[in-house]
């Protein structure tokens, strides 16, 4: 399975790199969110893949079983989404604050500071 | 020694405050410290004559086996003497040449921080040391000749100075670092000491050859030459100081100081004295075709520092001493045409030869000293100037092909004649003529220089047994490495070299005599100069420039897309480097490991992401991605990460909410890019995602296996919880869960403040702050200029509010 979860990483990041070189925020946008996801399960897998063993120590015990997923990727993980919702959040509020601005979805048109 | 070097540094600091307090008299006082150093380096004078030599030494980077260290001897000495001895009269001229100067202070400033340099680098006995105070000449007199920066002809010049010899810099600690690597210490003490050894060391002749570009560089020698000329932007007070004493001696001095490592190399003797006799030649001849009194001096001096270069390379007891007094002598004379040319210059209000004459009548102190530094220069006993050029011919008849070197000395010679005569006769003999200014005598501080060095010059000739022998002896002893006692005369009885000087001075009158012949027809040749090494400068700064403007271009383009494909290609490349040869996949491919719901799993994925690429409808699009999100968080269930696949459920939900609210109202997108747009784009994303897939397949957990023992094993004990990734998030790595919610609470903050900016400029209300910065900015800009109405017209609904401002309103009829 993790060569597959491989497969789609890089399928992932392929699409995200794709959507943010095209001239539309929105497919930016968009290909900032398939980067997140991209990243995300390239912990996961590289952290190791264990079917249906979370890292929750039993209760009365003091360890882990000893098949279970590694629960350090998964805190890593959880902190990423939630950051990358955050930076989501806040690029799509730029994002409508841009276009209502300078009306356009183009990032060509945004150079004016640059000029 | 070391408190003597700084003070001129702590000086330097205060030397503004002074200038503010004591005005006038600052000049004369900042000089004390100067006059002080030189008494002090004179007290040295009997003891270091009789062999003596001084070190100084303070730890500095021990383990690196570098020290401050300073030696003391002859050569140091001499220079020691003029930087300090110049450096009282320049500071004094100074005061009076720029009095009422708003700036004074900061050019005192200036002087004293060179001064000190200079001293520093004369001194230093490490070559790290004498580097440092090297690159600090060089950067002081960068502040020097661009002291009037409000002219862009002397922020040309400064910047031409210090590329030329900040250039030669670089070359020069190349050639130290591995002069220092081939005798195993930086200190010149001691690597002067094994000069056998280290002469046949592989290393020594590339050392030595970077350093020739040091020095060459510093000291204006062909093809370096033309930053010389050009610094005489500078103030004259500045261009005596710098050029006549110190600056452009410093790498005369570099030379003298390796000597007695190099001297008698092959490549030394040919290189110095090539290169050396060209400049001298040229120096000559450039200096005749002047008519700038400062032009003139300034080619004389790359003459000057042609033939003390040619000097070194020809090497010996002979042509040594020449060297050591042709450059005392030098010093003397070109020092006082300086302060003698800025007198004029400050008197009557123009530096042009042809312009002055008959001055003698307003200024007979000035004459005075310009024709006895005139007459030195040219070589005329009972002056200093004629013994070094006496001690010239000598060295010249007894070097090898001496014929050659002779004749090359000899006409450099006549045409310095002339040009003494063009600066120190021409402007003060016959009729005189109008000037800009009405020409009348200078003050003392202006003539104080002058008449000084005149003095010394001749006392210096008359009777040289009064220090001068033993100065000169002691410095050709350090150059030469072994004990040289000059005893100067002016009377050598009937020798060759008296012929000589006879038919130099002979020749000099003529050439002086038909200046106007010659320089009318060099001026028909005059085309060959605009194709010299300056062209080659110019050249090569345009196309720096060009080089500059064409990669910032393609770096900085302005566009979004290409910084993020720059940033994409080098990370690709980079990780993609890394990951060479770091083993290969761990695990087999095993299919039968796999579940079928799984493979459905990643089979939807994938046609979600293909969706999302190729959708059109953005509606469309935003429910691929969801779909992307639900199953990664469906990969995280099966995996064993219950809270990441909620957390990702509700994040996910929200992502798509956010989305449609913000787009769906907005209409699509219409741009399409060029199809080869496209495929480099496909190309570099599908390299990105192959590299990203071996990085997961070489990243296995059997590769790199697990580090999260510590808290598994701690998780109930020491964390009390049992879930171990919530007890991770906010027990063991509690702070970076904190950073985690100072990040969340930044993003809310901003995205609140977008929105509300949005909510406040569609009110219409007045405040400036509600507008985006760069439409204010080009709104302002239009309303300035007499169409702003128009333009205003046509402005975006964003900037519409500002047609209640006053200003617009004041434009309207």
């Amino acid at each position: 399975m993790s060569t597959l979860l491989a497969i789609v990483v890089g399928c992932l990041y392929a699409a995200g790199v794709y959507m943010m070189l095209r001239r539309s925020l929105f497919k930016l946008i968009l290909g900032l969110v398939f980067l997140s996801h991209g990243a995300n399960l390239l912990i996961f897998t590289v952290g190791g893949l264990t079917r249906g063993r979370p890292p929750v120590v039993p209760p009365g015990a003091t360890g882990l079983a000893v098949p279970s997923a590694d629960p350090l990727p998964q805190a890593l993980i959880l902190t990423a989404i939630v950051i990358g919702f955050a930076v989501l959040a806040f690029s799509l509020a730029l994002f409508h604050r841009g276009y209502q601005t300078f009306g356009s979805d183009d990032p060509d048109d945004l150079k004016v500071s640059d000029q | 020694m070391t408190v003597a070097i700084l003070s001129g540094f702590v000086l330097a600091l205060l030397a503004p405050t002074l200038q503010r307090v004591a005005d006038r008299r600052a000049g004369w006082a900042l000089a004390l410290l100067p006059l002080i150093l030189s008494l002090y380096f004179a007290t040295f004078l009997k003891a270091i004559g009789s062999g003596e030599v001084f070190h100084a030494r303070h730890e500095w980077v021990p383990s690196l086996g570098i020290h401050l260290s300073f030696t003391l001897d002859g050569l140091s000495l001499l220079f020691a003497l003029l930087i300090n001895g110049m450096g009282v009269l320049v500071l004094v001229y100074a005061g009076g040449y720029m009095a009422g100067h708003p700036e004074l202070g900061r050019l005192y400033a200036f002087l004293l921080m060179f001064m000190a340099s200079m001293l520093g680098l004369v001194l230093a006995d490490s070559l790290l040391v004498l580097f440092v105070f090297w690159e600090l000449t060089s950067f002081s007199s960068y502040l020097l000749i661009g002291f009037d920066h409000d002219r862009a002809d002397a922020r040309a010049a400064a910047l031409r100075a210090l590329l030329v010899t900040g250039g030669g810099g670089l070359a020069l600690m190349a050639g130290l670092l591995l002069l220092g690597q081939a005798g195993g210490s930086l200190e010149l003490s001691s690597l002067t000491t094994q000069a056998d050894t280290l002469r046949e060391h592989p290393l020594a002749t590339p050392a030595l050859l970077l350093i020739l570009v040091g020095a060459f560089t510093k000291s204006a020698q062909f093809p370096f030459h033309f930053w010389l000329p050009s610094a005489m932007e500078a103030p004259t007070p500045i261009s005596a100081y710098l050029h006549s004493a110190t600056m452009v001696k410093a790498g005369v001095y570099l030379l003298s100081r390796l000597s007695p490592v190099f001297a008698g190399s092959d490549v030394w003797i040919g290189t110095l004295t090539v290169v050396g006799g060209l400049t001298m030649l040229m120096g000559g001849w450039l200096a005749l075709l002047q008519s700038d009194l400062k032009r003139i001096l300034a080619y004389s001096t790359v003459s000057a520092l042609g033939t003390l270069t040619m000097f070194l390379g020809i090497g010996g007891p002979l042509a040594v001493q020449a060297a050591m007094a042709f450059l005392l002598g030098h010093a003397l004379y070109k020092g006082a045409l300086f302060l003698v040319a800025g007198a004029v210059d400050h008197e009557t209000g123009t530096r042009d030869v042809d312009r002055l004459s008959g001055l003698r009548r307003a200024m007979p102190f000035t004459a005075l000293a310009a024709g006895i530094s005139a007459l030195s220069m040219a070589g005329l006993p009972p002056l200093f100037g004629f013994i070094a050029k006496e001690l010239s011919y000598e060295a010249t008849l007894g070097a090898a092909w001496s014929t050659c070197v002779t004749t090359a000395a000899v006409v450099t010679n006549i045409l310095l004649v002339a040009a003494a005569g063009v600066v120190g006769l021409r402007p003060f003999l016959g009729q005189t003529l109008p000037t800009p200014k009405p020409a009348h005598e200078a003050p003392l501080s202006l003539l104080l220089g002058p008449l000084t060095l005149s003095v010394v010059s001749i006392a210096s000739g008359l009777i040289p047994a009064m220090g001068v022998n033993e100065l000169l002896s002691a410095a050709s002893t350090s150059v030469l490495g072994q004990p040289a006692d000059i005893d100067l005369a002016l009377w050598h009885g009937v020798t060759p070299a008296l012929g000589l000087s006879a038919i130099t001075l002979l020749g000099g009158v003529g050439v002086f005599a038909s200046r106007g012949l010659v320089r009318k027809s060099a001026s028909c040749c005059g085309r060959v100069s605009s194709w010299g090494p300056a062209g080659w400068y110019e050249l090569a700064l345009r196309r720096m420039n060009g080089l500059a403007v064409g990669q910032t271009q393609l770096l900085q383009s302005g566009y979004l897309r290409y910084y993020l494909m720059m940033t994409v290609a080098a990370t690709v490349g980079l990780t993609g480097y890394a990951l060479l040869g770091r083993g290969t996949p761990a695990t087999a491919w095993n299919w039968f490991d796999v579940k079928f719901y799984e493979v459905g799993l990643v089979a939807l994925m994938l046609l979600a992401t293909l969706g999302a690429l190729l959708l059109k409808s953005r509606l469309a699009a935003v429910a691929s991605l969801g779909v992307v999100g639900y199953c990664v968080s469906l990969v995280f269930v099966l995996y064993g990460a219950p809270d990441l696949a909620m957390t990702q459920f509700l994040v996910e939900t929200l992502t798509v909410i956010l989305f449609v609210l913000v787009f769906y109202h907005l209409p699509e997108s219409r741009i399409v890019s060029e199809t080869s747009a496209r495929w480099r784009d496909a190309v570099l994303a599908l390299v990105t995602g192959v590299l990203m897939t071996a990085l997961v397949l070489v990243g296995t957990p059997e590769n790199y296996p697990p580090i999260s023992e510590y808290f598994v094993e701690h998780s109930v004990t020491r964390g009390h919880g049992r879930n171990i990734v919530n007890v991770i998030l906010v027990d063991f790595r509690g702070l970076d869960t904190l950073g985690e919610i100072t990040v969340l609470s930044v993003a809310a903050v901003g995205v609140h403040a977008l929105l509300k900016l949005r909510r406040r400029s569609d009110s219409g209300s007045e405040t400036s702050v509600a507008g985006p910065a760069p439409v204010e900015a080009a709104g302002m800009l239009t309303q300035k200029t007499p169409m702003g109405e128009l333009h205003q017209e046509d402005r975006d609904a964003g900037d519409d509010r500002r047609g209640s401002s006053p200003i617009r309103e004041g434009d309207k009829p």
